[in-house]
């Protein structure tokens, strides 16, 4: 029942939700008593492979091919399978960013395992089955669902498991060659364009959001301010993205990014249902509007029925004070 | 060009989910049920490539019991030619993506689209398993695509931007926000639906992989604090201490 994590490298980093899916690894491991491994593809420098250590696992398969140097599916899921296969793996474990999204469904078919998409936390093991949970409904339905076969790929859920970097050992590289068959499908990728925006939605700890309660697009410097201050990324809900007033990849909610953040602020947003579905799962929300009727307040931890225009700038002044005082 | 739309029929956004007093399925009671709306955003684009050539044929599909066809009908109605239905409850992603797959096999179709999940299951599984079963290349989270002849240009979201990519057809695409606008269906659509052919398939026994032992709804929050507007301060200093910010 050995375990095998896909630890993506982002421009030569580990991110978060890697580093998340490592944890979960070895945990899932340690449960099963059994081996862990990784799967590192491209390059990185060599430290940054301790933080996997940091996380529990020694032992890295490490991929370096020119050919691999850009993130194409259907390669990287070539690499990863051959990888699995030889070394008798039977759990793949990934993140749910976006490269792990589209590589993890047609890796489970060429693996012939179960995918579940999303776990929440570890299995609880019941008539000898592992049965794990995840959100379904937006959010709105916690599912239970066990695989059927013994090989099975599973995604965690960002931020829903957390990092645990306590554990020492030694780094134990295994070089691994790959030479890459005649590509049928291949898709060729020609340009990346960054947003500007330096936190990205889905791996922030923190997210400031902004609705209709704003007003206009030039009422959004006060929700920047706040989010440069506590180090959060900036979000909006549908109508406001809608209207252009802010870009179409800050639209949180059902049919934009669902996010889950250790924290929620979210400031002129009435929160109708379909804006709770994306941020449901966030650990702590605060919800600030002038009704105090909104429905967000339903969802919320902290609360402040106020205008916007008022409350922000003192919240800004507050978090300058705390931060001064430190 | 040949499109196929996969279609999910899923609860409308708005709906307040509750379960089965067993936890095995959702309460339908009041529900309205419409396309999976990322599905319709597949569908949406099938229609503006539909409406620049006069050779664009689109096909939607659906795994579900007769009570997917008013979504099917629905489908029919914004432009789709015809439409098809494999009857069988689904089980998971992948008897879906078999279903699809093996029914899709021989009929040669240039452009595949699906959502990028569904509003129920959200495990965005189906599309790369699709792909991977039919052995045609695949674009994930497409925000954009332009089609010259053979020649795809696809814009596919990546962590903190996008990624600009050529592909030939055939190629399936999973669609989310950005690709196209969704359409209201007009009154001749809707009449126009009625007499456009609904195929229903017999369903070949298949296995799935994953088990749905039951739902429940997620835990709610215990209730809101509230502070002062004229003291927000407090606010902010609770959530250092609780080590929040």
């Amino acid at each position: 029942m050995s375990v095998l994590v896909y630890a993506e490298l982002d421009s030569g980093k580990f991110k978060k939700a890697t580093l998340e899916a490592c944890s979960y690894g070895v945990a899932l491991a340690s449960m099963r008593n059994s081996d862990v491994a990784a799967i590192v593809i491209g390059e990185c420098h060599e430290s940054e492979l301790f933080q996997i250590v940091e996380c529990g696992i020694s032992k890295v398969f490490r991929v370096l091919d020119s050919h691999l140097e850009t993130f194409t599916t259907s390669k990287y899921i070539s690499v990863i399978q051959k990888i699995v296969r030889e070394n008798g793996f039977n759990t793949l474990i990934t993140s749910q960013s976006y490269n792990s999204k589209a590589i993890t469904p047609g890796l489970s078919i060429r693996l012939k395992s179960a995918f579940i998409s999303g776990v929440i936390g570890l299995p609880r093991i019941e008539g000898g089955k592992e049965i794990y949970q995840r959100l379904a409904f937006s959010g709105k339905g916690v599912e239970e669902v066990s695989a059927l076969l013994s090989d099975i790929v599973l995604s965690v859920k960002t931020n829903s498991f957390g990092v645990n970097k306590n554990k020492t050992g030694e780094l134990n590289v295994i070089p691994f060659n790959f030479s890459l068959s005649d590509d049928v499908n291949y898709i060729v990728p020609k340009e990346i364009i960054k947003t500007s925006s330096t936190i990205s939605l889905t791996d922030a700890e923190k997210v400031v959001s902004g609705g209709r309660g704003l007003k206009g697009p030039e009422n959004w410097g006060m929700i920047e301010e706040l989010a440069g201050l506590l180090g959060a990324a900036t979000a909006c809900s549908k109508p406001v993205a809608d209207v252009e007033w802010r870009p179409h990849h800050e639209h949180v909610g059902q049919t934009g990014i669902q996010i889950s953040p250790d924290l929620y602020i979210a400031i002129g947003i009435s929160g109708a249902i379909q804006h709770l579905a994306g941020v449901n799962s966030s650990k702590v929300i605060v919800v600030i509007n002038k009704d105090s009727e909104a429905p967000f307040f339903k969802s919320a931890d902290y609360g402040i029925v106020g205008d916007a225009f008022e409350v922000v700038p003192k919240l800004i002044n507050a978090v300058k004070k705390m931060k001064n005082s430190l | 060009m040949n499109i196929l739309v996969c279609i999910s029929h899923v609860p409308d956004t708005t709906t307040r989910i509750t379960f089965e007093p067993n936890g095995k399925s959702l309460n339908k009671a009041g529900v309205t049920f419409v396309i999976n709306p990322y599905d319709e955003f597949g569908l949406s684009k099938a229609m503006e490539f539909k409406e620049k050539s006069n050779d664009v044929h689109i096909s939607v599909i659906c795994v579900g019991d007769i009570e997917t066809e008013p979504t099917l009908r629905k489908a029919l109605a914004i432009g789709a030619d015809d439409a098809f239905r494999i009857d069988t409850q689904p089980l998971d992603s992948f008897s879906v993506a078999t279903l699809i797959s093996d029914w899709a096999r021989d009929k040669s179709f240039d452009l595949i689209f699906t959502g990028k999940e569904s509003i129920d299951e959200n495990a965005g599984a189906v599309p790369g398993m699709l792909a991977e079963l039919l052995g045609v290349s695949f674009i994930s989270y497409a925000t954009k695509l332009d089609i010259n002849g053979n020649s795809v240009i696809g814009y596919r979201e990546i962590d903190n931007g996008m990624e600009i990519l050529e592909a030939q057809l055939p190629l399936l695409v999973s669609c989310q926000k950005g690709i196209a606008e969704w359409r209201i269906p007009n009154m001749r659509g809707i009449m126009a639906a009625r007499s456009k052919p609904l195929t229903v398939i017999n369903a070949l026994q298949v296995e799935n992989r994953v088990i749905t032992l039951n739902f429940k709804q997620p835990e709610g929050k215990t209730g809101c604090v509230y502070y002062s507007s004229d003291n927000p301060e407090e606010l902010i200093s609770v959530l250092s201490t609780k080590g929040i910010i």
